[in-house]
């Protein structure tokens, strides 16, 4: 089971916790159990989340694959100028 | 996808070159089109009336008069840009801020529009349009804002972010929060620990173009629109959610663009003039006056940033915390976000935590401004780390060295990191002649480190091979500075052939696919990753025309140096095929040759810089002028390096004239006090020294050339660069950018008291 | 009323009919089509509207259209002679003195003036010399480094 790490942000929304464990093997699996289990999270997916993958930021790759050994870390989605 | 697009450490052949750029001709001789340049026939001209108040219930609009104005065309309010967007309220953000509803949230908001047969009448229609305000109370200062009797922007705004919810409303539209350790056991550690307030004025992107745009709507329910825009799908998006056509029903060519910086993200005016061109039925244009960009387009944040800091005697950082405070204008953003993500992210600490407070004010929203809401969290962090060095006497860029993040370290807004540059720009730094170059009197010295993530994002990349093996490849991203020479030697890297036989130009909105905007330094970096791939894809073809031509099995032909060679014994005699004669041939073995590619391009390199400044400051009347300049910043890989170098020394002027000059000064009527290049003063070429660049190249092992975002990084380091040479020279910590001359002089003064 | 004006833009007569208010810059744009000439500002602060009239640098977005008469006028359109590219303008490409290249036609224009005075400005002198066009693109470093070079290939003749 994925040990998944989130920002600050998102904490009130989990009940406070700083890791969640989800079993999701793949970022769209992730994100669906995680609006599932914790419906206070669906504003923070609708304004996006991204998912980090050992330190690489992936803002929409729904595809993506979790191996089990990295780290994953939520991050909310970010633009820039 | 994924496996093919990583970094291989090949050699290069055109990458890296320096070759003239594809659109340059047509720069220096003035027949590129810019936004203002389009010109259609019967086409109108279109203004817009602005609020002249920070805040107002608009009561009444009377647009009768302007309306019988012979040469008046169409007169538009809110009430002609309904809201359809079903809740999504950054669309309704942006609609409102195109044209103003039951409030006026700034000075400059627009609340009504003309468009007419000339200027002259559009300006006398415009004075005739009648609008009841009634005045409401105004806040404009972020500290100000967030009191508990500041007048509130908006009654419903409740904090988020924040348990529990709050049950009263104010101007904190959210809180976010990053970090992990515990900075108090990290406080306690520390052999000293510096706390500081710092402040940081608004600035405005600059662009030398204004906004403009012609629209075209046609009673079929088609329309055209010729924009500036840094992402023309976006504006396509938005322009059909906003006026609630159909997306494809919209086509969008992007013109060459006189700089964004972030201010050409989203829209402002460009669906004003499509629904004024849908009213009037003709063509609209519709231009911003520099005023009217001040006033309502763009700026940055201003912010207030505490900042706590605690260190060991040999420089270990223990603990470090940030609450940024950043004005947002009316409708909220990330800003704060972003700031409270960047402020530590250099350096690895294991106690470390920031928090963001996003403030609404009455000024105009708030935009992207290069490496958004980096700059001024950079600020405070890298003043406070030169105030604990000097205080351990310890050497600035030892300390930063000591404590920089590295592989592996996690960083401060969460992730590990992979191999990053921080550590090298720094010892690049103390290597650095400058750094060891003498002082003159009243000079002071400062350097400062920064970060900027860069984003991929979607992207879409058409590669042609015509007939006579030349290469057109049209690209959806905008290019902003240079990014068409970099791509071209790219597909001409990948493909074999030479650069001048590449031609890449930028395709409007119905001639490739989407492609998210060029924002988070993303062009080059994922129009990149897609053009080799769709290169790749045109080789595999080309290995199979020339199989067919040589009547061979296509596994044994293999694509080296723009040629199909076949290989074996059975066929190794036979003489290469180049690229252009199996585009000859193309006719007879298949057809057009080309190769296409869409991706999402994740996986852009997080950049770093170390800058080093030299100031002279007057202590008499505080003026300063920086003397010099060195950039230093990791690429990852320089495509074209000498417009690397360009964006390098953009980003540190735009950060010199942040540091020292220029800022929106709003009067206590809430209006903006100098909307115009004569007092809002942006760098000229006397006020600055040559700008010094080294560029370093630590691959990023996600592209398949190490490329990483270069565009945006450059701007993050400079306020504190010369916020510390100005505090060296003057021998007084400076905590309030910008730096102006009186700022400066007051800060002298009250230390000699 | 309109009135007719009489010009010579870049060696060429030509005459154009404009508003007694109207600025050059728009009489130039919008009515004899030469858009290279760009507006940043439309009050003298950004260079980008630079012309050249009568020998002199001058912002034609403080000019009125009307005062052109009789006048001769340069413009970026002009400066190549045919497909030869103007020392300043092969020397802003190769240097890349441009990004985005709409402070170019100015910076040019300013330039050629510049140069005509002064054919071996110092660094300073150059510096001072542009400081009305802003650019906001490239620190100005590579458009210094272009004028320099220039001179010097035109010194050489
Ligand atoms: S447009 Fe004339 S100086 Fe700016
Ligand atoms: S190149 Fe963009 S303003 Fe100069």
């Amino acid at each position: 089971m994925a040990e998944i790490k989130v920002w600050g942000g998102l904490r009130p929304a989990i009940g406070g916790a700083a890791t969640l464990d989800i079993e999701a093997s793949t970022i769209r699996e992730l994100l669906r159990k995680l609006e599932e289990q914790y419906p206070d999270t669906a504003p923070f997916i609708e304004a996006g989340i991204a998912v980090s993958i050992d330190g690489v930021i992936y803002r929409d790759s729904w595809g993506q694959k979790l191996p089990s050994s990295a780290e994953i870390y939520l991050l909310p989605r970010i633009e820039g100028g | 996808m994924s496996n093919n697009t990583k970094f291989t450490g090949q050699s290069f052949k055109s990458v890296g070159t320096r070759p003239l750029r594809p659109d340059g001709l047509d720069k220096v001789t003035g027949r590129a089109r810019y936004g203002a340049d389009i010109q259609l026939p019967g086409q109108l001209t279109a203004l817009i009336l602005r609020s002249p108040h920070a805040h107002a219930t608009i009561k009444s609009i009377d647009t009768s008069k302007a309306e019988k104005l012979k040469g008046v065309k169409a007169v538009l309010t809110s009430a002609d840009l309904p809201d359809k967007n079903k809740g999504d309220q950054d669309l309704f953000d942006i609609l409102d801020n195109c044209m103003a509803r039951k409030k006026v949230l700034y000075d400059g908001h627009s609340v009504a529009a003309v468009a007419a047969i000339d200027a002259v009448t559009a300006r006398a229609a415009l004075k005739l349009i009648k609008v009841e305000y009634a005045i409401l109370p105004h806040v404009t200062d972020v500290d100000e804002a967030v009191k508990p009797k500041a007048p509130l922007l908006n009654r419903k705004c409740i904090t988020q972010g924040v348990e529990p919810t709050p049950k009263k409303a104010s101007n904190v539209a959210k809180r976010t929060e990053f970090g992990h350790g515990n900075t108090e056991t990290g406080f306690a550690e520390a052999d000293f620990v510096k706390e500081r307030n710092f402040k940081t004025e608004q600035t405005h992107q600059g662009y030398i173009e204004p906004h403009a745009c012609v629209a075209s709507y046609s009673p079929d329910g088609t329309a055209e629109l010729w924009v500036c825009t840094q992402g023309h799908f976006v504006f396509r998006q938005q322009c059909a959610a906003l006026l609630g056509m159909d997306v494809s029903k919209l086509r969008v060519t992007p013109t060459e663009i006189g700089g964004g910086f972030g201010g050409k993200t989203h829209v402002w005016a460009e669906p004003v003039a499509l629904a004024l061109s849908r009213k009037a039925n003709r063509p609209v244009k519709l231009v911003m006056s520099r005023e009217e960009v001040f006033r309502a387009s763009g700026p940055t944040s201003a912010t207030s940033i505490d900042i706590k800091i605690g260190i060991t005697k040999d420089g270990t950082i223990t603990a470090g915390d940030a609450t940024l405070r950043y004005s947002n204008g009316p409708y909220v953003g990330p800003w704060a976000m972003l700031g409270a993500m960047t402020a530590f992210a250099c350096y690895d600490l294991k106690n470390v935590r920031t928090v963001g407070y996003e403030v609404l004010v009455n000024r105009p929203k708030t935009t992207a401004y290069r490496a958004p809401s980096a700059p001024m969290a950079a600020f405070a962090v890298e003043s406070v780390i030169d105030e604990l060095a000097a205080e351990i006497g310890m050497d600035p860029v030892e300390v930063r060295i000591k404590n920089a993040a590295k592989e592996g370290s996690q960083s401060s807004y969460g992730p590990v990191y992979g191999p990053i540059g921080i550590g090298p720009t720094l010892e690049a730094a103390q290597k650095h002649p400058h750094m060891s170059a003498k002082l003159g009197k009243n000079q002071g010295r400062g350097m400062a480190c920064g970060f900027w993530f860069n984003f991929g994002g979607q992207t879409c990349t058409d590669l042609n091979i015509a007939p006579d093996g030349t290469v057109t490849l049209t690209v959806g991203t905008i290019d902003v500075g240079g990014a068409r020479a970099s791509l071209s030697l790219i597909a001409a890297e990948e493909l074999g052939i030479s650069y001048e036989d590449v031609k890449a130009v930028v395709g409007d909105t119905t001639s490739v696919g989407y492609n998210d905007m060029t924002d988070g330094s993303r062009g080059t970096f994922s129009s990149s990753m897609a053009t080799i791939i769709a290169a790749r894809n045109a080789i595999s073809i080309l290995k199979e025309r020339a199989a067919t031509m040589w009547e061979i099995p296509v596994d044994k032909v293999i694509w080296e140096e723009g040629h199909a060679k076949a290989t074996g014994k059975k066929h190794g005699n036979l003489a290469p095929l180049s690229l252009a004669e199996i585009a000859a041939e193309a006719p007879n073995t298949g057809g057009p040759i080309a190769g296409h590619n869409e991706l999402v391009a994740d996986g852009a390199g997080v950049s770093f810089a170390t800058h080093i400044c030299d100031v002279e400051v007057d202590r008499e009347t505080g003026r300063t002028k920086v003397v010099r300049y060195t950039v230093i910043q990791d690429a990852g890989k320089a495509v074209h390096p000498t417009y690397v170098e360009g964006q390098y020394q953009g980003g540190a002027a735009q950060g010199i004239g942040w540091a020292l000059n220029e800022e929106y000064i709003y009067g206590d009527d809430g209006r903006l006090q100098n909307p115009g290049f004569l007092d809002y003063r942006i760098p000229v070429c006397s006020d600055l020294p040559m700008i010094d660049t080294q560029i370093l190249e630590i691959p990023n092992p996600n592209h398949p050339y190490g490329v990483r975002g270069v565009g945006e990084t450059s701007i993050v380091p400079p306020l504190a660069a010369v916020a510390n040479a100005v505090s060296n020279a003057a021998g007084v910590r400076m905590t309030h950018v910008p730096m102006s001359a009186p700022r400066i002089l007051k800060a002298i003064d009250s230390a000699q008291d | 009323m309109a009135q007719l004006v009489s010009t010579k833009i870049n060696n060429d007569p030509i005459q154009f009919v404009c508003e007694p208010q109207e600025p050059l810059l728009d009489a130039l744009r919008d009515r004899v089509g030469l858009t290279g000439v760009k507006e940043g500002c439309g009050t003298g602060d950004c260079g980008a509207c630079s012309i050249i009239l009568d020998g002199t640098l001058v912002c034609s977005c403080l000019v009125l259209g009307v005062e052109a008469e009789g006048r001769a006028i340069e413009t970026v359109e002009g400066m190549a002679d045919g497909a030869t590219l103007h020392p300043l303008q092969t020397k802003f490409l190769e240097h890349a003195a441009l990004q985005c290249g709409i402070c170019t036609p100015g910076f040019l224009i300013a330039a050629k003036a510049l140069l005509k005075n002064n054919p071996a400005p110092t660094e300073e002198e150059i510096r001072y010399a542009l400081a009305g066009n802003l650019c906001r693109c490239t620190g100005y470093d590579k458009i210094v480094r272009a004028v320099q070079d220039a001179a010097k290939v035109m010194r050489k003749g």
